[in-house]
This record gives structure tokens, sequence and C-alpha cells, in this order.
């Protein structure tokens, strides 16, 4: 009956586990890695200046909410410089100035934008007032008879946009046409001409500056393209093909001919502009559709947690798997530890040190620790009395170390302080009783063991892969029970046994 | 790696998860631990059940009382100090005599009162204790060790370890302290482990440090053949222990007083396998065995019969 209830209940466990799994990842679509393509991306302008002592004033666009994109979170870096940032009716610009600046910066704007699945209809616009065309002279003349020759061969105002697109686009342009772009025109510069010939027909229009999105990876690919005025709002068209429609991956950032960026009293202005997908976000885009589908789904999830406990979970839900990790390390290898859960603990300190950093304050501070110890030994203190004193130490030396580490610039020491204390001082006290009472190779021994195993388990809870599946698919927990439920009727011989027991064999003979 | 498991198997040699998960947690039922885990509790069952143990001088339960340690050791010229729910022989002070004012240890240290003060104090704390609880201090006779074992050891006391399977006597050794042991009678520690053959009561082949030895390391003397006196009165003493305590499969240690003949010193419910490398033989077919026809085996005697006859 046991063996029976037992396969039982692993089985139930396991295709419980396993069937919520297949539902959520096949059926809700949840994504299976931390990495699947998302519609959240993080833009970034870097504005890197010098300055020699005179006020300084660096402006650069930055975008704005559109029907496509929205905003979701915005920052800057100022580096103490003033920071205004100004709305006009196409354009947003960040202003950073200061009085008086020396030397080189590099100020920030970061934003993190969300691609909108369903496009809300759009506004309708009044019709912008219509600019005078910039061309003059023999320009302008130039300009005309393009216009002038484009337009017996157009029907309508789309066709003839087309037109002027199309011909600006042509591989060897006529002579009129070169005096427009001038010597090796960009695909701005063409872009802009392009503009200008459908201004001058009585069209408004503007250049649109954008970058491309891309769903894996950085980006810093720059585009343009073309916004006409109809219908009660603007339209984009695509300036080398002429279509009236663009990518869905390009992202607009700033309109008109001005360049990204504008500066007072400094040298060598550089702007970057890079975009990158959102990678803890990709869940998000699941999680909003689901908002629509299955809103109980949502309810009772971890995503219904406030984000704060949402990243404690993400945490304590590798908790099981390191659990098995030492359940699997000590009965079936036969590892001794300090503690049975101790190295989960420290193995979880481990991922903000870094396991090289990790072992290496886990063995000073256990080392520092047993001296102390040995040195209270010879105090005769009470065994409580003489716990706390250690427990005051090791977070003293926590301290200390935290302190020199951050002085000498080394950033993973000052993450000492997430080391389990108490366990810390429970091992110093364990340690030094097996020290004395079996011998200092024991107590070495039983040290290397936890740092083993606490070794394993960081590295079995770092696989990124693995925090992802269990915390979008905490019911995979069921799987993990089932595992630990099977291996603690597990009766073999455990590996460190077989050394142990040969003898026997060779006794034999 | 799995010719060895597959060799071991042959043999019968059993690992620690089958111990764990087919005899103890099957056998012994929780509730029946706390009569093995505290020695003192122990010591009251068995002198109930008239079976004899070393006597007790007297126990330290509070701090406070250990002001008054000395007085109450006054009395005695040697003595034991050992926490009462120790385990694996830790926090165990033996000390043989005393020389100006000092205690001195069996191996020759001497302690002065301050340190004897502070290692029960200890003990009190949980120091020595499974899972650090507050713990007693026994202070015990010592046990003046029959001379059969004079030449076989050094400094420590021999004991007998017989593992009983519901009742029945199932594999025997005689653990011998040793230089390197440091008078402590733990295999890990340097001990010599002689099996013993059940049914004749003589010691086998002696395992000391995962090697076959024929001599004790440190005095020079064979250590295999010899025979332990009275072995059918600690064969029954080992037989009635299952009525004491109910655990259905235990370790039962035993010290052959010079004058009072077997005592028990200690039972536990998780005894070690190494006994199994002491006798060059694994426990499971003896245990496999007993459990087909353990029913038909009602009286101790009874028992021990089953147990010469079958286990040599």
């Amino acid at each position: 009956m046991n063996r029976l209830h037992l396969a039982l209940l692993t089985l139930i466990l396991t295709g419980l586990g396993l069937g919520i799994f297949a539902y959520k990842a096949l059926v809700l679509h949840f994504p299976l890695l931390p990495h699947t393509a998302s519609n959240v991306w993080t833009v970034e302008v870097a504005l890197a200046f010098g300055a020699h002592g005179e006020p300084v004033k660096a402006a650069a666009y930055i975008p704005k909410n559109t029907g496509k994109f929205l905003l979701v979170d915005e920052s800057f870096i100022s580096r103490g410089f003033g920071l205004t940032t100004v709305s006009k009716e196409t354009n947003r610009q960040a202003i950073w100035s200061k009085r008086e600046a020396t030397g080189k910066h590099t100020v920030f704007y970061r934003a993190v934008i969300r691609r909108v699945e369903n496009e809300p209809p759009p506004v309708p616009l009044k019709a912008p007032e219509q600019k005078t065309p910039v061309l003059e002279g023999a320009f302008k003349e130039a300009a005309e008879s393009i216009l002038q020759e484009l337009r017996g061969r157009s029907a309508d105002t789309e066709s003839l946009v087309r037109q002027i697109i199309l011909r600006v686009q042509e591989k060897e342009p006529d002579h009129a046409l070169k005096l427009l772009l001038g010597k090796k025109a960009s695909a701005l510069k063409k872009a802009q001409t392009a503009v200008a010939l459908i201004n001058l027909a009585g069209i408004p229009a503007r250049v649109v500056h954008g970058i491309v999105l891309k769903a894996e990876g950085p980006s810093s690919e720059r585009v343009q393209w073309i916004e006409l005025f109809e219908k009660k709002g603007w339209h984009p068209y695509n300036s080398e093909t002429g279509d009236n429609e663009i990518s869905e991956d390009w992202l607009p950032w700033w309109r008109g001919n001005e360049p990204l960026l504008y500066t007072e009293g400094v040298q060598d202005a550089k702007a970057t502009l890079s975009v990158e997908p959102h990678e803890e976000e990709a869940i998000q885009t699941t999680i909003s559709s689901l908002e629509h589908k299955n809103p109980w789904f949502l309810e009772y999830s971890m995503f219904s947690l406030p984000i704060q406990t949402q990243m404690v979970y993400r945490v304590l839900l590798l908790v099981p798997l390191g659990a098995l990790m030492v359940a699997l390390l000590r009965n079936v290898i036969g590892i001794k530890t300090f503690g049975t859960f101790m190295p989960i603990l420290v193995a979880l300190a481990f991922r903000e040190t870094e396991l090289l950093w990790g072992i290496m304050l886990f063995t000073v501070i256990v080392g520092l620790g047993l001296v102390a110890r040995f040195y209270l030994e010879n105090l005769k203190l009470l065994l409580v009395p003489r716990l706390a004193s250690i427990l005051v130490i090791v977070i003293m030396l926590m301290a200390i170390i935290s302190v020199l580490s951050h002085k000498l610039g080394i950033t993973y020491g000052t993450s000492v302080a997430l080391f389990p204390m108490v366990i810390m001082t429970m091992t110093v006290e364990r340690m030094s009783v097996v020290w004395d009472e079996l011998g200092a190779a024991s107590a070495l021994r039983q040290a290397l063991g936890t740092l083993l195993v606490a070794s394993l388990t960081y590295l079995l809870i770092r696989i990124s892969v693995l925090e992802h599946l269990v915390f979008v698919f905490p019911e995979l927990l069921l799987v993990v029970l089932a595992v630990c439920i099977l291996l603690g009727r597990y009766s073999g011989y455990r590996l460190l046994e077989l050394p142990r027991f040969r003898s026997l064999l060779d006794n034999q003979d | 790696m799995f010719a060895t498991a597959a060799a071991l198997k042959a043999r019968g040699v059993l690992g620690l998860n089958q111990r764990n998960a087919q005899y103890i947690s099957r056998y012994n039922p929780r509730r029946l631990y706390p009569l093995v885990d505290d020695k003192l509790r122990t010591k009251k069952l068995a002198a109930a059940a008239g079976i004899a143990v070393p006597e007790l001088f007297g126990v330290i339960r509070m701090q406070a009382e250990i002001r008054d340690l000395h007085q109450l050791l006054s009395k005695y010229p040697d003595f034991v100090i050992k926490p009462a729910q120790g385990s694996g022989g830790e926090g165990v002070l033996v000390i043989a005599g005393r020389s100006n004012g000092l205690y001195r240890q069996v191996s020759g240290v001497l302690l002065n009162s301050f340190e004897l003060e502070h290692h029960v104090s200890n003990i009190l704390g949980g120091m020595y204790s499974l899972g650090g609880h507050p713990d007693k201090a026994m202070i015990e006779a010592r046990v003046g060790f029959d001379p059969i074992f004079e030449p076989i050891c050094y400094l420590g006391v021999p004991d007998i370890r017989i593992i009983v399977f519901l009742g029945v006597p199932v594999m025997s050794m005689v653990r011998l302290p040793t230089r390197m042991s440091n008078g402590k009678a733990n295999l890990h520690q340097g001990a010599i482990g002689a099996g013993i053959s059940i049914a004749q009561g003589r010691t086998l082949k002696a395992v000391w440090r995962n090697q076959i030895i024929a001599d004790h390391p440190d005095t020079g003397k064979a250590v295999s053949n010899i025979q332990i006196p009275q072995w059918e009165g600690l064969l029954q003493l080992a037989a009635r222990s299952y009525e004491l305590t109910g655990l259905g499969y235990q370790g039962i240690d035993i010290v052959l007083d010079r004058d009072r003949g077997p005592l028990i010193l200690e039972l536990n419910a998780r005894p070690g396998l190494n006994i199994q490398i002491a006798n060059g033989c694994g426990l499971l077919p003896r245990l496999q065995l007993i459990e087909g026809s353990c029913r038909s085996l009602q009286s101790a005697a009874a028992r021990v019969e089953f147990a010469r006859r079958s286990f040599s």
C-alpha cells in the first residue's frame, strides 16, 4: 500500500504541476524564457560634452507619447546640472544648464516605452499654419520646375507626394534635383528635400526623426520618414518608397529640420541614442493581455502582489530548488554540512556577492570568528552569553569588512551584510565544538562540505531561466515537492559510503 | 562506482539511507526516542527492570548547582561526567584521579576546578546536546573494566556494541581505544573496532582506520580471537533491552565491569554502520532473516538461542 500510495502521490503532484504549467505556457502564452520578445524597450540619450568655465546649456530632443508608443517611465541623470523639460506642440526637449562648468560631462535621459496594442482613434487636429518655404533664388526655381513636371503626372495629393518622394530618391538625379540635394545626399537630406518640395506644393509636411526598435539586443540605428497633414491628422510616409505606411518598429523621436542636439558654451558635444528591449517587462505583455481575457487568473497569481513583495518571492521561490539540491547532495552524495539548510542561506547571499567573493568573505568571517571563539574559550563563559559574544563579533567583522571594501572600492565586499549572521555564529560555535571533539580535519572537512554545497546550490539558483520559471510558474514547485518525496524513499547507498565500505570488500579476499 | 555499489549490495551492506528509511523510521517510533536520547531516563528504566548500570553519583541540572560540584565529587576518587543528551561520545570527561588539587583525566591532562566547572556549565547550556537544548550533566562511577581487555586497551574503556533487531542480537563488536583516539571509543576518531562472533563470543578481525590489523597499535598484543567473558549474559542483556525501550532497531553499549559484570552504558536509537566494517559482513541478510522469523521468538532466551544458532 505504501509503495502505491507514494507512486500515486508523486504522480498526482507531478501531473498537477506540469498540467498547470502546460496550460499557462501553451494556452495563456506565459513566456517560457526570460528573454522572450517584448513590447517594452528602454531608450537612452547620452549627452557628452566638454566645458571650460562658461555658462553651459545643452538641449536634446526626447520622445513624447504618441498613439502607438507610451512612455511608461522616465528618468534623468543630471550630475549637478539644472534640468528643465520643454514640451511643444510637436516636440519635447530636455535642457540641461549650469552657470559655470568645467571638464568633461555626460548627462543621461532614460525612458521605458511600451508599444500600445490597441491604438486609440486619433484626435482630429487643426491644420498647422503653413510656413513660408525656405527655398530661395535658384533653389526655388529648380524646385518649382520639378514640382511643375510632377504635378502634370499626378491625379491627387497622395500620388503627388509619392511622385515627389520617388523623384528625390532617383539614382541619377537631373540638374535641378542635383542643385537641391547637393553632392552625395544623405537619407536625411533627401527626406528634407522631399518635405521642402511637398511644402512648396502647399501641403503641410515635416520630417520625422526616429530610431529602430529591435526585438533583441541593443540598437542605435536612426531612421527618418515624412509626415503629411491630411484628413485632420498627421500621416506617415516612407521617405524612400513613398508608401503611406511605416514599420511598426520605428519610434518617432522628434520632428522638424533641427538636429537632435543644441548647445551653448560647450565643446565636442556628442549625443548618443540607444534602445534596448526591456527584459524584465517581457512578462508584462502577457499580463496586460490576460487582464482582458482572464482577469480572475491574475487575481490569484504572484503578479497580483505589490512589486516589492514580488521581488521577495523571486528569491523565496528559489529556496525549494536549493532544498532539493541540498537533499540530493546530502542523501545521494553524502556530503556533510554544518546545519541542514544553512548552505541555502549562504547560497542566497552568494547571489549578491558573486561566487568567488562570497567564498572569500565566508571564509574570512568564519575564520576570524573561530579565532575569537578560541580566545573566548579561555574566559570560560556560559554558553548563551558566549554565543551572543560571537554574534556581536561576527556582526562587527561584517561591518568592518563592508567599510574597508567600500573604501578600497570593492563593491562586492559591501554585500557581506546579506550573510545570515545568526547562522554564521552557530557555524562558528558548531565548528569549534567539532574541532575540539573530532579534530581540525573533521571541522575543516565539514566546513568545506558546507561551502561546496552552498556553491553548487548557488550555481543552480543563479540560472536565470530557473528563476524565471519558478516565479512565473510557481506550480512547478509541486514537481520539486514530488521529487523531494521520492528522494525521501531513496534507500540506495550514498556515493561517499562506497569508499567507506570498500575496505569491507577488500577484507574478504 | 556502480560495480562497488553492486558488490556491496551483494554482501548485504546496509547504507545510511536504507537504515533510516527501512529500519529506523519503521521500527523505532519517535515517541520512544526520549527514552534513549536522555541517558538519565535510560538509566532509571534499566534500574527499574533490574538491569545493571554504572552507579549514578549525582546530576547537575542548574548552573547554580555547579557550586556544590566539588563537594559532591570529593567523596569519589574517580568518576565520569557526561551530558545526559549527548551523542557520539561528545562532551564525556573521564577523571581517573587527583593530583595536587587538580583533576587528572585518563589521558593525563590535568584540569583545575574552574575548568571542570566550565565543562559542566557548557553541558548544561546544551553545547553537546542534539539541537542545542539545555541539558543535564550526569556524574557516574568510572567503570573498572575486565582484566581480559588490559593488554589490548590504551587509556579509555573498551565497550561492546551489540545491534539488537526486534530483540534479537544481530551483530557485535568491541571498540578499543587507542592513543590516536585519545582514549575514546569512537571508530572514526581512531579507535579499533573488532567484530565479535555472535555464536562464540570471540573477537574476529579488527579494523583500525579502514585497514585490517592483527595487533593493537599501541600495546602490540593480538586483538583477534579473544574470548569475551560472560558472553551469554551479554547477549541476554542485549535481548532484554528490546522490552526495556520498545525500539525495534537499537544499538546497546555494554561495558564489562571487573566487579559488577556487564553494565549497560547507553542505548542508541540510530546505531552507526561501522560495525559492518569491523565484522567484514553486511547487516542486511541477518536483518531480513529476523524479519522473516521473529514472530515465533517470544522470550529473550529464545531470541538469544536463535541468534547464536543463526549468526556466526
